[in-house]
């Protein structure tokens, strides 16, 4: 892996050129990691120069694509930290269950895999049928991938150990078809998906919500960008709506730490005031 | 300690290790000065989930702070930081950390690549980088990358490895600036603050 093969210099360059050009603003993205993804394209692509590498992007809209969907990171997983999705199953989803129509917001959704998770407690909850999620992502080609419902069979016994653990009791097979390599997942569980292009940075909000998740994309951000994030997730939030993040992310130090109130022992918290 | 040994500033300390790396943890940290004048960061591979008591035990043995890194945390001096399990461990420009879930490297979340790489550019002269015992060959790139930026690349001696192949791929693709018997480790760290 080529890493100092892109100066700090070229990244800024690349940067205000993407936002002038395209309208994608990733300057409040943290630098150690976009500086990693982006050299890594770079010596995936052997581009001859930096020159070369610029052009490209900023002349080529399907080079471009690719570049957006290289440099952010779109690696997730079904039931990914089962005592989260146990906590949604046994007190989050059956509280908002009392609701006539249950809207959930899944920001940077990547390719599906926590979609059709939450999907497929809501079945089981027997809440699926009034429920909506919208599952946005800046990156139109990881959205197309969801959309598809297809996912490696080699993931599924990882899957479904997540699914037991996270309270899960069917059997988890039952929710795909596979086929060789591929497990397909039923359409039902796509029928209350909307998967949807939003930026974070530049989009406003779109609705309101009772359950917004958002985990493991705000580590990517700086802490002013967090901090709008954050603003809009609150902006999006019905009182008493629930907001979800990463293991190791936070709303504590925020804006809007004052008017939210942590459930114990995971990162969901609960807008009181 | 070797006659003549110039040894330079230290700004950050980052020791790492796989398989057979937290026994030679256990027998360092005890020894360690707590008035030491650098932050130490701690990248251990291990099974995701089984993480949550490494901080502890490893706290148990020193009178240094122990914590797991904390992402946007500035990096501060006389402290030692464990990078989280399943979360690639950055260092930014202005001495903070950052994680990243982006795919594994060399079957590795947390990588050793990964830290050392990044801490590379902002410690530059200042960084040491010690890797311990291992079953494979994660940080040899990354020290790489610690020399490319004029830092220090040290190991355990291979002989005392529990599991030597880490070590060994280092010292046989990397210019090593220190091999360390385990019971030197602690004296050497403590003789750069």
């Amino acid at each position: 892996m080529e890493i100092a093969s892109i100066t700090d210099e070229q990244v800024e360059m690349l940067l205000s050129d993407i936002l002038e050009r395209y309208g994608y603003d990733f300057t409040g993205y943290s630098r150690a990691s976009l500086k990693r993804r982006i050299s890594r394209l770079y010596g995936l692509d052997q581009a001859l120069g930096f020159a070369e590498f610029r052009y490209k992007i900023l002349n080529d809209q399907v080079y471009f694509k690719r570049f957006v969907e290289q440099i952010t990171v779109n690696v997730t997983e079904m039931f990914r930290d089962p005592s989260f999705f146990k906590t949604l199953r046994e007190d989050v989803l059956p509280k908002l269950g009392t609701y006539p129509l249950i809207r959930i917001w899944l920001a940077g959704c990547a390719t599906g895999e926590e979609a059709y998770s939450i999907s497929i407690i809501l079945k089981e909850l027997n809440l699926l049928h009034k429920s909506l999620i919208y599952a946005t992502d800046l990156n139109p080609l990881v959205l197309e991938k969801a959309e598809q419902r297809v996912f490696a069979m080699a993931q599924m016994k990882q899957y479904s150990e997540n699914y037991i653990l996270s309270g899960g009791t069917m059997d988890f097979s039952s929710y795909y078809t596979a086929s060789y390599s591929l497990a397909k997942f039923d359409e039902e569980l796509k029928q209350k998906i909307i998967f949807s292009t939003h930026n974070l940075v530049s989009d406003r909000s779109f609705n309101e919500f009772q359950l917004i998740l958002c985990r493991n994309v705000l580590i990517y951000f700086e802490r002013d960008l967090q901090h709008n994030v954050l603003d809009l997730f609150d902006n999006s939030l019905e009182d008493l709506g629930y907001l979800a993040l990463g293991t190791k992310e936070t709303i504590e130090f925020s804006r809007i730490a004052k008017r939210y109130k942590r459930l114990p022992g995971e990162k969901v918290w609960r807008k009181v005031g | 300690m070797e006659e003549g040994w110039v040894i330079g500033k230290c700004n950050a300390f980052i020791i790492a290790g796989s398989a057979g790396s937290l026994n030679v943890l256990l027998q360092v940290l005890p020894d360690l000065n707590v008035a030491i004048a650098f932050p130490i960061i701690i990248i251990v591979h291990r099974r995701h989930g089984a993480d949550s008591l490494l901080p502890a035990l490893l706290s148990a043995r020193t009178g240094l702070i122990v914590k797991e890194a904390d992402e946007k945390e500035k990096i501060l001096p006389g402290t030692i930081y464990i990078a989280p399990s399943d979360y690639h461990l950055l260092i930014e420009q202005d001495e903070t950390f950052s994680l990243d879930y982006s795919e594994k490297i060399n079957y590795s979340r947390p990588s050793i690549d990964a830290t050392f790489q990044t801490a590379a550019e902002v410690y530059k002269t200042g960084l040491h980088c010690l890797l311990l015992s291992g079953s494979n060959a994660d940080g040899v790139n990354g020290m790489k990358t610690v020399k490319a930026w004029g830092g220090m690349a040290l190991i355990q001696d291979p002989e005392s490895a529990q599991v030597s192949y880490m070590p060994e791929q280092a010292k046989q693709q990397v210019a090593i600036d220190r091999i360390l018997a385990v019971e030197d480790i602690a004296e050497f760290i403590n003789l750069l603050s």
